[in-house]
Order: C-alpha cells, then structure tokens, then sequence
C-alpha cells in the first residue's frame, strides 16, 4: 500500500510533529508515505473568509501535486472536508463563471481520493488497534467539520479505545463548536473567547491529562486557551497519540 | 427596505453585550439548551425524518421556482373565496395599504397575532404613527412590547428575559396598556400567564379589527394557516369583523396536501410538540362565521431579489422553525439583538443581508457571525444549507460581485474596510502558492522560535488578547522530510 501525505500549511508550519506522527504510524502499518513537495495550503482560510478567486490557484496546486495519487491522507479534518465538499462546488462554479470546466475536473477527481486519517486507517487499512500504547486520561474533541462534513462518527473514539494503557472520557458537549472557525477567531474574538473558555472548562471537567482533536487549527485556539490559563489539559493532535509505542513513547 | 435598529453597531461590537450579560448568558444557555434536547427527542421519534426533511425542501424549491404561477393562483382563489388580494413590493407600501385598511373600518386598534412579516417591516410603528394602537397578543411579545423592547428570537421573542425581570415589566408597565397587572403579582409562570390572559381578555373582546402573519398560504384553496401554541392567535382570528393578514410571497404551497409534511417538521422543530396546539385555518369569508372582511397583503420587500440568486435563494425555503437559533453556539454567547434584525441568529445572518443588501456595517458583518460548524444546517428541516450561503455572502461582501436590487442585475463593490483584509489574503495566497518561498518563510518562523511575542500587534492582537501563540517549531515538517527521507522527496516545482 502506497499512500500521500498531505501534511497541510498549517502542520508543516507549526504542528511538523503531527506530520512526522502520521509518517511514523502509516509505515509501522506497512504503508509506503510518499510526500509531493510541491503541495501547500488547500485554500480553505482565503474560500471560508470569502475570497474564492484567491483559493482557486490553491486548489489547482494541491490537485495537481496529488495527481496519479490513488490515496490521500491528511491529519485535518477540516482540510479533507474543505477537498471533498468545497473542491467540486468551486470547480462548479468556476465552469458557470465561464472559466473552464478545467478546475471542476481537477475537483471531482481528488475529491474521492482524499481520506482523513482516522478515515484512512479504519476504511483503507481496515485497523481499528494500531499498536499504540498511551498510559493518559484522554478525552476527545470532535472538530465541526470531522463530525458533520466528513461525518467521521465514532471513528476517532474507536482508534482511541484501542490504544493500550489510554483510559478515555466523554467530553460533555463534545458536539459544540470550540469556537475557532478560522478567522472568525479574530473577526469575532469576544464569542470565540466565550465559545472555548465553556469547552476548555469542559474539557477539564473531565479530569484528563490530554484533550485530543483531529484538527490542529482547533486545537491551537483551545491550547492556546489552556496556556494562557496555565491549566491542565494539554491539547494532542490524534496522530501523535497513535503513533506512541512503548518502545516510542511520545516525548 | 427592512428597517435596521437606529445606530446598530457590526455584529462583534454588538456581540460584546452578550457575550458580557452574565444574566442574559445563563437565560440564553438554559432556554436554548432545553428546547434543543427536547427536539432533538421529538425529531428521533420519526423514523421517516430525513424523508419528510427532503419532501419539505422539494415543495419549497418547486413552488419557489414557479413562484408567479403559484401567487396568481393563490389571488384567484383567495378573491373567489371572499377575500381581497394587495401586492406589496416593499415595507412602506404594505404599512401603507394596511394602515389604510384600518383606518377606513373606523376603528383606532388592532389586536396582532404573532407575526415575523409585519415585524419585519416595523408595521406596529407605521400604525401608531397613523394613531391607530397595535396590541400584541402572543405573550413573548406582549413582554417584548410592554418592556419597549426588541424581540431577540424568532420563536420565543422574550428569551432574553427571566421571570423576574417579565413580573416587574408587566407591574410597571400593563396599567398604561389595559387592565393593570394584580396587586401583588409573583414571578411565578402561573400568576404571570394569568396576569397576562386577564390584560388581553379585555382587548380581545373588544377588538374589531385583527392583523396577522400566516405560516403558510396554500394556492388550490386560498387558505391561510397560522401554527400557534396558546390559543390567543385563535381568538384574533375569530372574533374580530376585519381581518388583514400580511403574508411574504414565499409563504405559499401549491395544495392543501402539502400541509402534511410541514405540520409534522414544524412543530417538532419549533417547540418540540409531535402535533401543534392551535392550528387555525381560514378561506376568504363566510356569512355569519368569524371576521365578514378578509385582506391578503403579499410582501414582497427583498425576497424576488433574493429568488435571483442561485445560492441564496434557498434561504426562502425557512419556515421560520427557529430550530437554527437554538443550536447555534454563536447565537448563545451573542444573544439576539446583536444581529440588528427581527430575523436573529443563522437564519437571519443569511436572510438579512439579502433582504436589505449588504451596505450597512451590521449587514456587512453577518456573514461572518459563523464558524461555519454546521449545527444549523444538521437540524434545518427544509435542508437550507446555511454555511453554503454564508460563504457566499462573505464572498459578496469581500469581493463584490453581481447581485439583483429592485429587479435590476447590477455588480457591487466589496464593502468598505476589505482592504487590507483583501491584500493579506492575496499575500499568503501568493505565498502559499510558491513551495519555495513558503519554505524560506517557515525558516523565517523557526529561527524567531526564541523571540516570540506574547502579544501581536493589529488584527493579530485579537488572538492574543485571550491565548498564547503556537510555539513555532524548530523545524517545518517540509525541511524535516527532506532531513530524513530525502531521497524519496519529490521534486519541487
């Protein structure tokens, strides 16, 4: 089995160890990582925030850096949901807008080849115990576009309740939007801050060591929320607990 | 045009007040939370949900699309059946020819059963300035009224308000409206809906001229539908002799068939009941039976506008449930009146800007009231996909495109303050789309790793007012693949 990586902009910037998680997992497994250098950002901040026309080079980047790639793997959730959701309908409109059917081709054939990780491991690799060990409370935070885009469902709990030692608890809640949004974080700071303060105060009602997501762009805003405070939890991308082994153990 | 409340602010400058009202946070918490478990239970009880939620948004998109067959047929049969039709295309024309209509019966009052349509064009004010007094019967917005407030949610108009704060509102205020509050009144809902059945009695019995929304219009029939829950719109429907309804144009269903679908999605949406309590329905007039004069005022006031538009225009499908208010985590923290419209919370973050445009600041703002999580699409029982449509309304704000304003196709300009907005997008934008530099510019970030700030400056600063920065790495996962696995790097283009 050969797989892409596609790390996304904001993983390779700021949360590389999310990635290099994802490449250790995927090869314990036996799957072959390879990494198209020329990907980037899949455009989702500039088409969310309103400028279309400015994701659209983007996505004609990350199509093109993925062609001949049977299967696409990502440690976002948000990111896979903007390829398979947002991809065709801007392709679409882009062909209604005269401007070629090229784009909507290029979206309707990744769309489908495009797997979130947790997606990856259960439906391609058929594992739900990937041999992690991770003696940690772990409570688990379903991003908005993982639950109701890609409809992950209980997939990131299942690979979570197989890894050996993890003691994991409900996040009450959990179904409520932490309150990122990308830049609705900064264009709204008053209800984002009021929207994560209720879920790290969720989170830490809970008494875990770790509060899990499968976005890092969440999980920014909710750590970056949680230092401030300087409170336990600490945020951990799923990968980074995956990848974990008694022999590895995360650092 | 839809009247925005004098001075109205941008939605996040609006939102501050919420977001800081313990009081109206913990009403808004407790209130939303509840009917949203309720209906939660209420919709898992149907096992054919998803069917019926299908059903509901293909009349609608198929009566949306015929929409002027539809109306003409409707005219036919309200005039056949005693009524009488009157076109409005915007606010002031409907306040104009219902405050007409009421003059020309002599009278000086009306009694109003609760009403989105005549709230949307501030018909209440229109008539007061005529010196005709408009009571409202529905209790939320007889609190709403007497408080001199502004309604902060589709369903519940009063959500904002505790029992306390309803007792001393109806103690100060119901003896310059009617009969006066008893002596003595409690907060507790018994003696407060008592209170209030006993104020509107009086003005019930005594009214000779109604005015009413309706829920649907059905065209085969001519029928009028309201779906309320106290029976107070039954009486004004009933007992007064002229009854003037003001209806949007998108309000309409081909066949009394129809009915069947949103008479199970609507309550169970709204209030969480398996069947609505007070269902009333009216066909022009009957000798002897309820009001002897019927008008039909259909507004238009934006919606043909907004029928224009390919993506927007599902959001005429709402059959006002409110369901996306009470999921909205946006709207919980902000509270109502920071949407500066009688449409609130996701529904009218979408609605507002397209009924009255996007030129006002607040208007301008909506869009972005969202984090785009998707709660309200989830529960939406005609399937409006309201992320889709705030997308693209951002899109209109941010990079203007064409729009259609009275009829005329014309091509808008990004609204002000975009700019630096728009150069920081194009910026990383041409960034990101250069492997190379985005690789010197994670370099960049990683050697600052030492020197970071705890604060930023400009729009940056609304991040770090309330959370750290993300430590940067000492390394991009780019440069760290090309460390390890070098040779099985690909080239770069």
């Amino acid at each position: 089995m050969r797989a892409a990586l596609f790390v996304t902009c904001v993983n390779d910037a700021l949360y590389p160890r999310t990635g290099i998680a994802v490449v250790r997992l995927l090869e314990r497994l036996g799957v072959h990582v390879d990494f198209p250098a020329a990907q980037s950002c899949c455009g989702q901040p500039q088409y969310n925030t309103g400028y279309r026309h400015e994701s659209e080079p983007l996505m004609r980047r990350t199509a093109e850096a993925f062609a001949g790639h049977t299967h696409v793997v990502t440690p976002s959730a948000s990111c896979a949901a903007m390829i398979r959701e947002h991809y065709p309908r801007i392709g679409r409109r882009a062909r209604d807008e005269g401007r070629g059917p090229e784009l909507a081709r290029l979206a309707d054939d990744l769309a489908p080849r495009v797997y979130e990780l947790t997606e990856f491991l259960i439906d391609v690799l058929g594992v739900v115990d990937v041999g992690a060990y991770f003696p940690h409370t772990v409570t688990y935070h379903p991003s908005c576009h993982g639950l109701r885009i890609l409809g992950l469902g209980d997939r990131p709990r299942r690979l979570l309740a197989a890894v050996k030692g993890l003691d994991l608890v409900e996040l009450p809640g959990a179904e409520e939007c932490c309150g990122f949004g990308g830049t609705f974080a900064v264009k709204n700071p008053d209800v984002s801050a009021a929207m994560g303060t209720d879920k790290i105060r969720s989170a830490a009602s809970t008494g875990a060591e770790v509060l899990c997501g499968a976005d890092n762009s969440c999980l920014a805003h909710l750590d970056g929320m949680l230092r401030r405070r300087d409170v336990p939890p600490r945020a951990l991308h799923l990968a980074e607990i995956l990848a974990a082994t008694e022999e590895d153990p995360l650092r | 045009m839809t009247a925005i409340p004098l001075g109205m602010p941008a939605f996040p400058t609006a939102a501050r007040d919420g977001v800081h009202d313990e009081v109206l946070r913990a009403n808004l918490r407790h209130a939303t939370h509840t009917i949203r478990d309720k209906r939660a239970r209420a919709v898992a009880e149907l096992a054919d949900w998803d069917r019926l939620r299908e059903a509901g948004k293909a009349v609608k998109d198929h009566t949306l699309r015929h929409l002027d067959r539809y109306l003409l047929e409707l005219e036919e049969s309200v005039t056949a059946a005693g009524g009488t039709v009157h076109w409005a295309a915007d606010a002031d024309e409907a306040n104009r020819i219902v405050t007409a209509l009421v003059l020309a019966t002599g009278e000086r009052e009306v009694v109003k059963v609760k009403s989105m349509a005549t709230q949307e064009i501030g018909l209440n004010e229109a008539l007061e300035a005529a010196g005709i007094a408009a009571y409202e019967t529905d209790l939320a917005e007889l609190i709403v009224q007497l408080g001199h407030d502004r309604p902060s949610h589709i369903l519940v108009p009063a959500i904002h308000r505790n029992r306390a704060e309803i007792r001393d509102i109806f103690r100060t205020e119901m003896a310059s409206w009617g009969r006066p509050a008893p002596d003595g009144l409690g907060d507790d809902p018994r003696e407060l809906a008592e209170a209030a059945r006993l104020h509107l009695r009086e003005k019930f019995l005594r009214a000779k001229v109604a005015v009413s929304g309706a829920n649907f219009m059905v065209a085969e029939t001519g029928t009028m539908v309201v779906l309320e829950s106290e029976g107070n719109g039954r009486m004004c429907l009933t007992l007064p002799d002229t009854l003037i309804s003001v209806v949007g144009i998108e309000k309409v269903v081909p066949t009394f068939r129809d009915l069947e679908i949103f008479l199970q999605t609507l309550p169970r949406s709204s209030t969480a009941e398996r069947m609505n309590p007070y269902t009333t329905m009216w066909t022009g007039t009957t000798d002897g039976d309820g009001p002897t004069a019927f008008h039909l005022v259909l507004l238009d006031n934006g919606r043909t506008d907004t029928l224009a538009d390919a993506v927007g225009r599902q959001a005429l499908r709402c059959i006002r449930c409110s369901a996306c208010l009470n999921v909205c985590p946006v709207y919980e923290r902000a509270g109502g009146h920071a949407y500066g419209s009688v449409y609130p919370g996701p529904i009218g973050a979408i609605l507002s800007p397209q009924l009255r445009g996007t030129a006002s600041e607040i208007d301008a703002s909506l869009p972005y009231a969202s984090t785009l999580c998707g709660a309200c699409y989830e529960v939406c029982p005609v399937a409006i996909d309201i992320p889709e449509v705030l997308v693209h309304l951002r899109e209109r704000v941010a990079q203007g495109g064409p729009v259609t304003r009275e009829g005329i196709r014309v091509r808008i300009r990004p609204a002000r303050g975009h700019t630096a907005e728009r150069a920081a997008m194009r910026a990383a934008r041409l960034l990101l789309d250069r492997p190379g530099a985005l690789r010197a510019g994670e370099r960049l970030l990683s050697r600052a790793h030492r020197l970071r700030p705890r604060r930023l400056p400009g729009p940056g600063r609304a991040w770090t007012d309330s959370r750290e920065l993300p430590r940067p790495p000492a390394e991009s996962f780019r440069d760290w693949w090309t460390r390890e696995r070098g040779d099985r790097g690909e080239e770069h283009r």
